[in-house]
């Protein structure tokens, strides 16, 4: 059922409401079955760059192609998308198996019919036996499907999903993500993910566009934007991680990163000399032995996780945070813990 | 693909719009044949070749129209349909009384144009491009324009023209600023005051006071818990269902010259028999326990709505029952009174029965307005220089409603509530309150118990209470004639007619009132803000104003609906109408807009997302509005009085004719049958929906003009 020819275009697309603008001159494409995250924090345009997507928001310029169609004017009902809600908008008022054929018979498809396309969908996801519940009758994961199987019927080349797990609880949020992306892979669908959460947005996708204030701020493979991260926000919201700003003293592929007195080899990654940033990941820096020690400092917080202990400790570099890894005794405060990082680890950014 | 999938979709929008095409064909078909004016007769074509010359650019139009469309060109297509409308309207009044009254063919030709015009508009990108919401925006806007604007601007303007139809602006003056109007003699001068004075004076002292005891009582329901539930529920029902002058019936009977309570002070304690009660004492005294439960109602709201840990933080910051009610609850109830107080001001001037049973002497503006065009006198010219007074006072209440107390609300509307105990009121302000409160429940009781014993005794009016039907037998007798069950009963056809009036009515009410709050809540367009406020500000014009404009506009043709039925139920749909409004945005509120999302994705047009999604959900909100306007309509005086006929008349209208004649025994039979009906009615309804709060939700708008 590979009826994905084209995927979506999004160019130069940007949306104001009076003097705001919400989505400013954004442009990425999605190739066919492939499931590209946006990502950001609140308020940064994603969610309206899907409803744009979907036909919900007027855009104010620019143009979005879904396969070979140019939809940037038609309405939400004359496009080839579905989408799951964060709310998941399943009707209240009518049944399970009501609110799946909705799709069908709204694109004149008569009654059987419709029943049928239902059927195979709600057996694809589980749900038979669940036809006749109203959604108030059924657990939010059971929703959750209804609303991805009603959203399926249609077959539609791009599925779009507004935090699909945001009213989950933790434990069946990794579980429906799992199921999600499989369900992606195994159909081949084209599919738009939205959300805030970056843990997520690592785990499902094949491509993730960060966006900040209206913009994207990166994109790239879940790998890349980890490991290479373009700037201070990004280093910061994907993943935790250490931001020491100082100064790069780079020769002949050599690279040395000076601040607070103390200085460590870095991966230069083409920087020239000058003002930087440091961007170091927790657990990356490792408590050694005082003669390995790249870094010295005093514990000034600890807190026992379980699968880590989390330590704050106050160096020259300001106060790190540090992850040391299971199975490890504690340190008590203002005892004195010796720091090291391989210069691979750490990211240099322009400052 | 397999085998189950769906056919491709034609999803792009289509070139031609049928359902355009539909429309202008009816109208071709309806120039064609169906009879064009009101006293039936020709159709268009028909007229047109008769000689009538002005129908021929119409005819051209509609062909026009239906060329266009075929073809796809939305721009004529929107052209061509506005000309044909704006002629039609525009040769129509040209033609004054020397032309046709438009009548069914008028009407569906129109329409239909109308709805065209939406469509191609929506076509050319406007309304977002949603046709249906176009028509909805284009028809309303136009039925609101032709029921409302058209008539009280049309009455308006009378108001500068002399008895022969001239302009005369020199005598807006000399009507407009007279002693008459505004003299304030009472004040000081031992002279009486102008009707604008009294009317202001009176409403004032209405609305303070009626705000006042609505507090006591909010204050002494809401903190005294379940005890009191029983009077929110009187308090939320009593207004529906009483025609108001039913409690100035009351007062007459209890305090007028040879009323109950006169004469047993007369006789025991010797205070001689006076007509004390007729003029300002009285009036004042039905419209407090007439209006006082809507006060009620609003602080109630008001006062549920204080979070009760704001309270609990000020007492546990060593408060005192008597700092926390004058530092936290007071200052968070104070929009809540202005707010009463602005609904009890415009309900007193809007107030017609109450003024026309008790008055005396003591003259207002509604009903001098209604005795300047339906008495003797017959002055249009001043009839209507009164109407704009009273809608001049209305419009500033409601605007000072809209603007200042819009800001000035601290309470937020949001789902989550904290838990919590609210405060007790200080000693002092219990005791008040509960003493208050005694007063008037008991009044009221004893205003409700006069008028269903009023009935089955002989002259309660008069002290004579001897058990007797004759009232009853006059007004609701039933015999057995040769043609079966006979309703000989005079009061039998005006009964009739009004339940009729009233069940056409009510679902064009809640049809039209409910659609206008989803397109207002819904969609987005250029000119949606207007829209809501002309939708609202309906509810704000008074009855009277209402009724003046209406004999004053549709009294000739093109638009003559004087004298029908139709013209009731087009009054009592358009007054209505905001409760709709209101009712539907607060329950459109309650529906999750990604509702209409999901629906949209999902390929359904805004049609369908209307009725399958939009409209079952709603259906709590239609049965408040059905319910609302019904009963509305049994009730309303102010409005309809102008335009009741012999022919056509209402029970409303018919028990003031009765108190005119003095004849209130049977007036007050009547009323505790409308009473009694209505109570049955709102129980029924009750009873099949459950809990379903009627009339709460709608409380706090100026409900104007019974």
């Amino acid at each position: 059922m590979a009826k994905n020819a084209g995927g979506v275009v999004f160019e130069r697309v940007t949306k104001r409401y009076g003097e705001v603008t919400a989505v400013d001159d954004v442009s990425f494409r999605v190739a066919p079955s492939e499931l590209v995250t946006l990502l950001g924090p609140s308020g940064c345009g994603k969610t309206t760059t899907l409803r744009m997507v979907a036909g919900l928001e007027p855009v104010s310029s620019g143009r979005i192609v879904l396969g070979d169609n140019d939809v940037t004017r038609r309405a939400a009902n004359e496009r080839d998308v579905s989408m799951v809600f964060q709310s998941y908008a399943l009707f209240p008022h009518m049944t399970v198996l009501e609110n799946v054929c909705y799709g069908p018979l709204s694109t004149r498809a008569d009654k059987p019919k419709a029943r049928e396309l239902a059927h195979a969908k709600l057996s694809m996801l589980g749900l038979t036996g669940l036809e006749h519940r109203l959604p108030s009758e059924l657990s939010g994961g059971q929703q959750q499907r209804v609303a991805v199987a009603r959203s399926l019927v249609l077959e539609p080349a791009v599925l779009l999903f507004d935090e699909p797990l945001s009213n989950l609880d933790a434990k069946l949020r990794r579980r429906v993500r799992q199921e999600i992306r499989e369900l992606q892979q195994s159909l081949s669908l084209t599919v738009i993910y939205v959300t805030h959460d970056q843990e997520e947005a690592l785990a499902v996708s094949d491509h993730i566009i960060v966006m900040e204030g209206g913009r994207i701020a990166q994109q790239g493979t879940p790998n890349e934007l980890y490991e290479s991260p373009a700037t201070r926000f990004l280093a910061d919201f994907i993943g935790d991680a250490n931001l020491i700003d100082g100064d790069l003293v780079a020769d002949s592929g050599r690279a040395i990163f000076c601040a607070g007195g103390v200085s460590a080899p870095v991966r230069a990654d083409g920087l020239g000399s000058g003002p930087a940033t440091l961007a170091l990941r927790p657990h990356r820096l490792r408590i050694v032995d005082a003669d390995e020690a790249t870094l010295s400092g005093v514990c000034k917080r600890a807190a026992y996780l379980g699968s880590r202990i989390e330590y704050v400790v106050t160096t020259a570099w300001g106060d790190l945070l540090v992850f040391d890894g299971e199975g490890r005794t504690m340190r008590p405060r203002d005892e004195p813990i010796s720091l090291k990082f391989d210069a691979q680890a750490a990211v240099v950014l322009r400052r | 693909m397999n085998s189950t999938a769906l056919a491709p979709a034609v999803l792009a929008p289509p070139l031609r719009d049928r359902p355009n095409m539909v429309a202008a064909s009816i109208a071709l078909a309806a120039s064609l044949i169906v009879p064009w004016a009101a006293d039936g007769g020709a159709s268009a074509l028909a007229r047109a070749l008769a000689g009538h010359w002005t129908l021929w650019p119409l005819m051209g139009a509609v062909l026009a129209a239906l060329l266009s469309a075929s073809s796809g060109r939305d721009g004529a297509t929107a052209i061509a349909s506005a000309f044909g409308v704006a002629w039609t309207f525009g040769a129509g009044f040209v033609e004054g009384v020397t032309g046709p009254a438009f009548g069914i063919g008028a009407a569906i030709v129109l329409t239909a144009l109308t709805v065209c015009f939406a469509r191609a508009l929506a076509r050319q990108g406007y309304f977002g491009g949603d046709t249906t919401v176009a028509t909805l925006v284009v028809i309303i806007a136009a039925l609101l324009t032709i029921f409302i604007f058209f008539p009280v601007g049309r009455a308006l303007l009378s108001a500068v023209q002399d008895a022969q139809g001239r302009f005369a602006l020199s005598l807006v003056t000399a009507r407009l600023f007279t002693a008459d109007i505004w003299g304030v003699g009472c004040l000081g001068a031992g002279t009486r005051c102008g009707v604008a004075i009294n009317s202001a004076l009176l409403a004032i002292i209405v609305g303070m006071v009626s705000a006042l005891l609505g507090l006591a009582l909010a204050l002494l329901v809401q903190r005294g818990g379940r005890r009191y539930s029983g009077v929110l529920k009187l308090m939320s029902l009593l207004p529906i269902v009483t025609p108001t002058f039913v409690i100035a019936l009351a007062i007459v009977v209890l305090f007028g010259r040879t009323g109950l309570i006169t004469g047993w002070l007369d006789h025991w304690i010797g205070i001689p028999r006076s007509r004390w009660i007729y003029g300002l004492p009285g009036v004042a005294l039905a419209q407090l326990l007439s209006f006082s439960p809507i006060a009620f109602m609003i602080l109630y709201g008001a006062l549920t709505a204080v979070s009760p840990t704001l309270e609990e933080a000020a007492q546990t910051l060593r408060a005192s029952r008597a700092r926390v009610f004058r530092t936290v609850t007071w200052p968070l109830l104070r929009p809540a009174l202005a707010n009463a107080f602005l609904l009890g001001f415009v309900e007193s001037l809007a107030d017609f029965a109450n003024p026309i049973v008790l008055s005396g002497n003591f003259e207002v503006l509604s009903i001098k307005t209604f005795f300047a065009i339906a008495g003797a006198q017959h002055d249009p010219g001043r009839a209507a220089v009164l109407a704009s007074v009273l809608l001049a006072f209305t419009l500033a209440a409601f605007w000072l409603q809209q603007r200042w107390l819009g800001r000035l609300s601290y309470v937020t509307v949001s789902g989550k509530g904290d838990s919590g105990i609210p405060a007790r009121l200080p000693r002092g302000l219990w005791l008040t309150c509960f003493f208050t409160a005694l007063i008037w429940i008991s009044f009221t009781f004893i205003c409700y118990a006069v008028i269903l014993v009023g009935g089955f005794v002989k002259d309660i009016g008069r002290g004579d209470m001897t058990v007797s039907f004759s009232h009853f037998a006059a007004g609701f007798g039933v015999e057995w004639g040769s043609r079966g069950l006979f309703f000989g009963g005079s009061a039998w056809d005006s009964f009739f007619t009004t339940i009729l009036v009233a069940a056409i009515s009510a679902p064009l009410t809640a049809l039209i009132g409910l659609l206008a709050a989803y397109v207002i809540t819904r969609h987005r367009f250029a000119g949606r803000r207007t829209f809501e406020f002309l939708t609202m500000v309906s509810f704000a014009i008074p009855g009277t104003v209402i009724g003046v404009s209406y004999i004053v506009a549709f009294n000739v043709p093109p638009l003559e609906l004087t004298g029908g039925m139709a013209i009731l139920v087009l009054c009592f749909v358009f007054r209505n109408m905001p409760v709709g409004v209101r009712a539907g945005v607060a329950a459109l509120a309650q529906i999750d807009k990604t509702l209409d999302e999901a629906s949209a994705t999902l390929r359904a047009s805004t049609l369908r997302t209307l009725r399958q999604i939009i409209l079952p959900l709603l259906r709590p909100a239609i049965l408040v509005t059905l319910v609302f306007s019904f009963t509305h309509a049994m009730t309303a005086v102010s409005a309809v009085i102008f335009l009741a006929t012999a022919k056509y008349n209402l029970a409303t209208v018919y028990i003031v004719g009765r108190v005119e004649a003095g004849e209130y025994p049977l007036a007050i039979a009547y009323s505790s049958v409308l009473i009694l009906f209505m109570a049955v009615v709102l129980l029924l309804v009750q009873k099949a929906v459950g809990e379903a709060r009627l009339g709460r939700r709608t409380t706090n708008l100026l409900v104007t003009g019974h």
